[in-house]
């Protein structure tokens, strides 16, 4: 049993926020985390690690120094990593990102009892369709939003969390969950020993050569120009100050906002 | 000279930073304010491999050298110097096993006292004994029947003494030869004989528990002498060489931290109508305080990288103690003076940090010893 969890390097929100002329994001420029979603779903994975003792595979697509992510997850106890990388691939949307990480996958192959796990949205395109469209690709079954997930022989429970209650969902492996961040349930720290190894673990390069002549690849199809998504205008929003809040449904507390509105000469 | 660290090294440091942010600062306040040492804290450092620094993986560490330790420690001293000390007064114990044990020691006490979560202490000071070593009243006596050997006598201010598994002790087996008589053991728990005594109440470093330790005819095997018979000078002068480059992480630690706090604070501190920070004087605080804490890095870690590649550090283990304690509380001070009245006041971590920093001058040899260490070193060659 393997399971494939794939991660995203996002910028970091709390810093600066850059974007390039044609619109896309200047990755370079920022602070980048592993995306919350994401980390949460390595954890799920190497929950079922401890239990089961399967396979824990992490890929990403994204440009080079994405490796020091995969490491940082390799020294949390993944087993191998796998990075996808190449100019071609630069610009992807959506369609296309799940289109490449598809093929990868495929090209590294899927087993009767493995498992793709995502985030359930990547905080910086937050569109949530990488994963279902993953699994839309391969044709694996696919559960969302989960928080819990247990594995007896080939029958996955899935706990999904909905806005006002959860559903448990029986699937069959192969399938493809995507996982919610859980605050009760933090993803383990990096350990000493596992920093130690985590430059000795095995790591796979996959390049536009290794990927382009695999059947999901459709060669206009991938990178900015394959990409049916076109940014018009990306902008950094202008920071918005702090609100007042007034307390009270009386007299004197409606007095006190209409003196604001007068002073900012609202009214 | 270059000092840049290598990946892994890059990752300690995310990493300590990380554990320290979240698990660490939290509850620093709290754990000084009801002087209590943080079990809970310990045990999440030896799960994630913190407690076997230095130590070899097939004594159940997690390698690295001095690099690592004043990394880690440094990141800690960050958020909580009271766990900044434990950890690297921890280490001294199974580092000083792994540099002088038999084999049979290693094997039996570094696992317990890396992933097995024990704590270490080392405990040389005595009432009559601080700066002069030579003081040690502290007897082991050989009893040839039992192949044991009986120790009698009481150390003081001992880190983490009454809860540690593991300590190493010294005590003198021939009393008229001074230093030369001193011999180190290694002493367990619960060993018959050996109690802790009073938990001192402290100015500052109230997470760390400071312990008087009695022995009463505890009887110890023979086998568990540390190193040859009246060497345990050379093994606590070489424990303490290492464990002062520790106390200079601490020291740069906290003095790092201060400075970011002043630097933030004098931005939104705004008096006579505009931000503190525009003010020369504030600024020229600022500058004295970076300028020397960089000074303290550079000397802990040329320090750190000499100990690392196996060359004498003594003396430089004294100078960057010595400069990196002297810098913390100039640093801390004045970092408290920036804030004005909020840095007195108990709502702002400035005060402890203030407190906990003195420690660094008077722990692990005073400043005066370390000046008498350099000279000697500097002056007699
Ligand atoms: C409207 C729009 C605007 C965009 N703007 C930009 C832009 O300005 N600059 C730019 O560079 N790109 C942009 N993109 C592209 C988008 O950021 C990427 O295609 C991204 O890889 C996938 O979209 P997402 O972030 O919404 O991921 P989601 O679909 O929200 O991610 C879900 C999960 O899929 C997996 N996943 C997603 N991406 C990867 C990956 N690369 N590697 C491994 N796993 C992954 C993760 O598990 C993640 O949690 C834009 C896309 C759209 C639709
Ligand atoms: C919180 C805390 C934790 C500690 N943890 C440990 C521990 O884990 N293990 C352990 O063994 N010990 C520990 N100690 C003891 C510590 O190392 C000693 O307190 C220290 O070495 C000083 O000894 P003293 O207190 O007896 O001072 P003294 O030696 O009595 O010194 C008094 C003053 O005289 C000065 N002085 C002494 N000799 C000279 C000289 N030759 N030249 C100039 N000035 C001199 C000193 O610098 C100092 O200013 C701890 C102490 C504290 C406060």
């Amino acid at each position: 049993m393997r399971i494939y969890v794939c991660v995203k390097q996002v910028p970091d929100t709390s810093g600066v926020v850059a974007v390039n002329p044609d619109g896309t994001l200047n990755r370079a420029s920022m602070q980048t985390i592993i995306n919350p979603d994401d980390l949460s779903a390595m954890e799920q994975a190497l929950v079922l690690k401890d239990a089961t003792g399967c396979q824990v595979t992490a890929v990403t697509m994204g440009p080079p120094p994405a490796e020091g992510m995969l490491r940082e997850l390799l020294a949390m106890g993944a087993d191998d990593a796998v990075l996808i990388s190449a100019r071609e691939f630069g610009g992807s949307d959506t369609f296309a990102t799940s289109q490449i990480i598809s093929a990868a996958i495929n090209h590294l192959g899927v087993g009767k009892d493995d498992m793709i796990f995502c985030g359930r949205q990547a905080i910086d395109g937050d569109t949530a369709q990488v994963g279902p469209q993953i699994a839309e690709k391969l044709n694996l079954p696919q559960v969302s939003y989960a928080a819990e997930i247990e594995k007896v022989g080939n029958d996955v429970t899935v706990k999904r969390m909905l806005e006002d209650g959860y559903m448990k969902i029986k699937v069959q492996t192969p399938c493809l969950i995507t996982c919610i961040s859980d605050k009760e349930k933090k993803a383990r720290y990096m350990t000493l020993n596992g920093i130690n190894h985590c430059y000795e673990k095995p790591f796979t390069l996959l390049n536009f050569e290794a990927l382009k002549d695999e059947p999901l690849i459709e060669l206009d199809k991938i990178g900015l120009k394959g990409s049916p998504t076109n940014i018009f205008k990306s902008f950094t929003p202008p920071v918005k100050g702090v609100g007042v809040m007034l307390e009270g449904a009386d007299k004197k507390t409606a007095e006190t906002l209409a003196n604001i509105l007068l002073e900012k000469h609202v009214i | 000279m270059d000092f840049s660290l290598t990946k892994e090294q890059e990752m300690l440091r995310k990493l300590s930073a990380q554990f320290a942010l979240e698990e660490l600062e939290p509850i620093a306040a709290q754990i000084d304010e009801e002087h209590r040492f943080p079990v809970e804290s310990f045990e999440k450092m030896a799960k994630l491999g913190f407690t076997g620094i230095g130590v070899p993986e097939q004594y159940g560490g997690t390698g690295g050298g001095m690099l690592e330790k004043v990394i880690a420690v440094e990141e800690f001293a960050k958020k909580c110097m009271a766990s900044a000390a434990t950890l690297s007064i921890h280490l001294i114990a199974p580092h000083a096993i792994l540099a002088f044990g038999t084999e049979e020691q290693k094997q039996k006490y570094l696992p317990r006292l890396t992933k097995g979560g024990e704590l270490g202490a080392f405990a040389l000071t005595e009432p009559n004994a601080g700066s002069d070593a030579a003081g040690v009243k502290t007897t082991a006596v050989y009893d040839e029947k039992t192949d044991e050997y009986i120790l009698n006598g009481t150390k003081c201010f001992i880190t983490g003494g009454a809860r540690a598994g593991v300590l190493v002790v010294f005590a003198l087996t021939d009393p008229k030869a001074k230093t030369k008589g001193i011999s180190a053991f290694i002493i367990e728990k619960g060993m018959p004989g050996f109690s802790s005594g009073k938990i001192e109440s402290k100015m500052g470093l109230a997470g760390s528990e400071t312990a008087e330790l009695v022995f009463e005819d505890c009887r110890v095997p023979a086998a568990n002498m540390l190193g040859k018979i009246n060497k345990g000078f050379k093994i606590a002068m070489q424990s303490l060489d290492a464990a002062r480059v520790g106390v200079g992480a601490q020291g740069l630690g906290v003095a790092e931290e201060a400075i970011e706090m002043a630097v933030k604070y004098t931005h939104e501190r705004v008096q006579f109508g505009k931000p503190i920070a525009a003010l020369q004087g504030i600024q020229w605080y600022i500058a004295d305080m970076a300028m020397k804490t960089e000074a303290a890095k550079a000397l802990l870690y040329m320090t750190a990288s000499l100990a690392d590649s196996g060359k004498p550090f003594t003396k430089e283990a004294a100078m960057c103690k010595l400069f990196a304690a002297e810098n913390a509380r100039f640093v801390t001070n004045l970092a408290l003076q920036i804030h004005g009245g909020y840095g007195y006041m108990k709502d702002y971590p400035l005060e402890r940090m203030y407190r906990d920093a003195k420690i660094t001058e008077i722990y692990e040899g005073t400043s005066e010893i370390h000046k008498v260490v350099i000279a000697r070193a500097v002056m007699n060659k």
